[in-house]
């Protein structure tokens, strides 16, 4: 196949007034992931439910393995997996039940239902569990079950929609290792997330989506030396010497630091955090500046945001609902905090 | 060799693709089923709220309510049968709306299945289930004094047509079920047309009982028309014309709501 396994060009959406995709150009070759990043109504699902088949474009073109994605939908379908924000299984069946009713569906052979079923079972850890229904399942479980039902048609392309939203850090770091294994199969997948460090893992490339277009695109090396590795944030006890304090720090930054006057608070995008602390610090004290607060994070949603975009992330009023974990902590690593 | 060059289910020729609405609708059916297998509470409110309609409106009734012919168990029965299995079929609408709600409905749509089996599979299997409260409804009448009174296949004519209407409303409620925004929303606007429907109707008490402005309005009523028809059938003298209107209603709404659902089911927006 010379073509992309995904490939979408100027795609358009609309809900009435609320413009949900401002033309996106997507390009995904076989065998890779792309990491779709963004916040909450920034325009993923959308995009993946197109792609998937499940809403048609208001204009533009979307193929997957050069079958358009409106006029061969029956195609895409036999040739895609979707796993959704949500579990999309069957509380009531068990989980072989659940992989059994997928593979019924997609009018396998009776022999080959049960054996992919087991086959799945044993790689998403669930034999054990596999014949109690569903909804004794963890989370974790639910997740890990529906993306094994996703799997049941050894789908070409994979859609994942946020796969670990509200998952906890060891839940999250099985899925990833499961989709690490897809992808050395050479499943292409498209992932979206609204966490750095997920799309940082996982995606080959990454392409940051708001307010339904791409805003940022390239490798998670390519995006870094853009907006650095870390952010050392620094908060001045005299916020008048804010700006001072801004200055001095900016030859450190990867890009231009950010300083919120209000609070003498300074966020500086930096390549290698931990190395240039100490050079923070003796700048700050070689000027007489008191440190009130000091940290050191990786960069968030909100930190490529700011960079990119000079404002944060905003979430649709819309889809408030589908991520109630506060921005700040959404990282399987905690910041490290020094108190000053 | 890497898992992507064969996907396991190919793409098949669209005459391949009819054949599967059958297949698929069995799934279909068969998951549906399961909820009850899983849950025997469902089974228990199946059984129980049949048994609880015939008595209650038997005994509470049954002294207050004149009717001709005299024996208001049998007059009753039908009314019940149709009551009950419209009521029944609400559950379709709940059904989708909660598999929408849960994602389910989108794991269908982007498998290569047949769309039209998901709504068929539905219907089926809650017409299935209102077949079972028609037969312990038929049993526990029988414990009371209700009979049929034609031949056997009048009886089976009447249950037939019980059974046909349930479907039909079916349908009509998998049209709610896929507007609805949550479970709750379905359950709530399929009664909206349901009440009505069934207490407007010569279900219960004879429509010649009812103030002027609402006769008409009740006799034409399709529950009124498939009520007589199946009472005409229990007492053992069936008025045909009455027989082939219930059988056109059924027919009729079929015809206007199976389509309605589908298009709905298959809208990509």
């Amino acid at each position: 196949m010379s073509q992309p396994a995904i490939l979408t060009h100027d795609l358009r959406k609309a809900y009435g007034p609320v413009q949900a995709l401002r033309g996106i150009d997507l390009t995904v070759p076989e065998g890779t992931i792309l990491g779709l990043l963004g916040p909450n109504g920034a325009g993923k699902t959308t995009a993946v439910r197109i792609l998937a088949t499940l809403l048609v474009p208001d204009a533009g073109h979307a193929s997957v393995a050069g079958h358009d994605v409106v006029q061969e939908p029956d195609v895409v379908r036999s040739l895609i997996g979707l796993t959704g924000q949500y579990a999309a299984v069957d509380e009531n069946l068990t989980g072989r039940e659940n992989l059994e009713l997928v593979g019924r569906l997609l009018h396998l052979d009776r022999r080959d239902v049960r054996a992919r079923g087991e086959e799945l079972l044993r790689e998403f850890d669930l034999v054990d569990a596999a014949g109690r229904p569903v909804r004794t399942y963890s989370g974790g479980m639910r997740r890990r079950l529906d993306l094994a039902a996703s799997l049941v048609g050894r789908p070409a392309v994979l859609f994942l929609d946020e796969p670990t939203t509200g998952l906890d850090p060891r839940s999250r770091v099985g899925l990833w290792e499961v989709i690490e294994r897809l992808v050395a199969d050479g499943t292409t997948i498209l992932l979206t997330t609204q966490y750095l460090e997920e799309a940082d893992r996982l995606a080959d490339r990454i392409a940051v989506i708001d307010g339904g277009q791409v805003i940022a695109e390239g490798t998670s090396d390519e995006l870094k030396d853009r907006l650095g590795e870390d952010v050392v944030e620094i908060r001045i006890a005299d916020t008048a010497r804010g700006p001072e304090a801004a200055e001095l720090l900016r030859p450190l930054a990867a890009v231009e630091p950010r300083l919120d006057r209000e609070h003498g608070r300074i966020s500086v995008p930096v390549h290698h955090g931990a190395g240039t602390l100490a050079e923070v610090v003796r700048r700050i004290d070689g000027a007489g500046l008191e440190v009130a607060e000091l940290s050191l994070h990786r960069p968030s949603l909100d930190d490529v945001f700011l960079t990119l975009t000079g404002r944060r992330a905003e979430a649709d009023p819309d889809d408030t609902t589908s991520s109630p974990a506060p921005r700040r902590r959404r990282f399987g690593r905690p910041d490290r905090r020094i108190a000053a | 060799m890497t898992a992507i060059a064969r996907p396991l289910a190919p793409a098949a020729p669209r005459a391949r693709r009819a054949g599967w609405v059958l297949t698929d609708a069995i799934t279909i059916t068969w998951r549906n089923l399961m909820q009850v297998v899983r849950n025997p509470q469902l089974a228990v409110i199946d059984t129980i709220t049949p048994i609880m309609f015939v008595l209650l409106f038997a005994f509470v009734f049954g002294g207050a309510i004149q009717v001709p012919g005299g024996n208001y168990v049998d007059y009753l029965m039908p009314g019940i049968f149709v009551q009950t299995v419209v009521f029944g079929a609400t559950g379709t609408a709940i059904g989708l709306a909660e598999d929408l709600q849960k994602g389910l409905i989108d794991r269908f749509r982007s498998l290569p299945m047949a769309g039209s089996a998901v709504l068929v599979g539905r219907t089926f299997s809650d017409t299935l289930r209102n077949l079972y409260t028609v037969l312990v409804m038929t049993v526990v009448g029988y414990l009371i004094g209700f009979r049929f009174h034609g031949s056997p296949v009048d009886a089976v004519l009447a249950i037939g047509l019980v059974i046909g209407f349930a479907y039909a409303i079916a349908w009509l409620s998998a049209n709610i079920g896929l507007r609805a925004k949550s479970a709750q929303a379905a359950q709530g606007a399929i009664f909206i047309p349901i009440f009505p429907l069934t207490f407007a109707s010569s279900a219960f008490v004879p429509v010649q009982t009812m103030p002027s402005w609402l006769r008409p309005i009740a006799q034409a009523n399709p529950v009124t028309v498939v009520v007589n028809a199946a009472r005409g059938l229990v007492e053992g003298n069936p008025d045909p014309h009455t027989v082939i209107a219930a059988a056109a209603w059924i027919a009729g709404i079929i015809v206007v709501f199976a389509p309605l659902a589908l298009l709905r089911y298959r809208r990509r927006a």
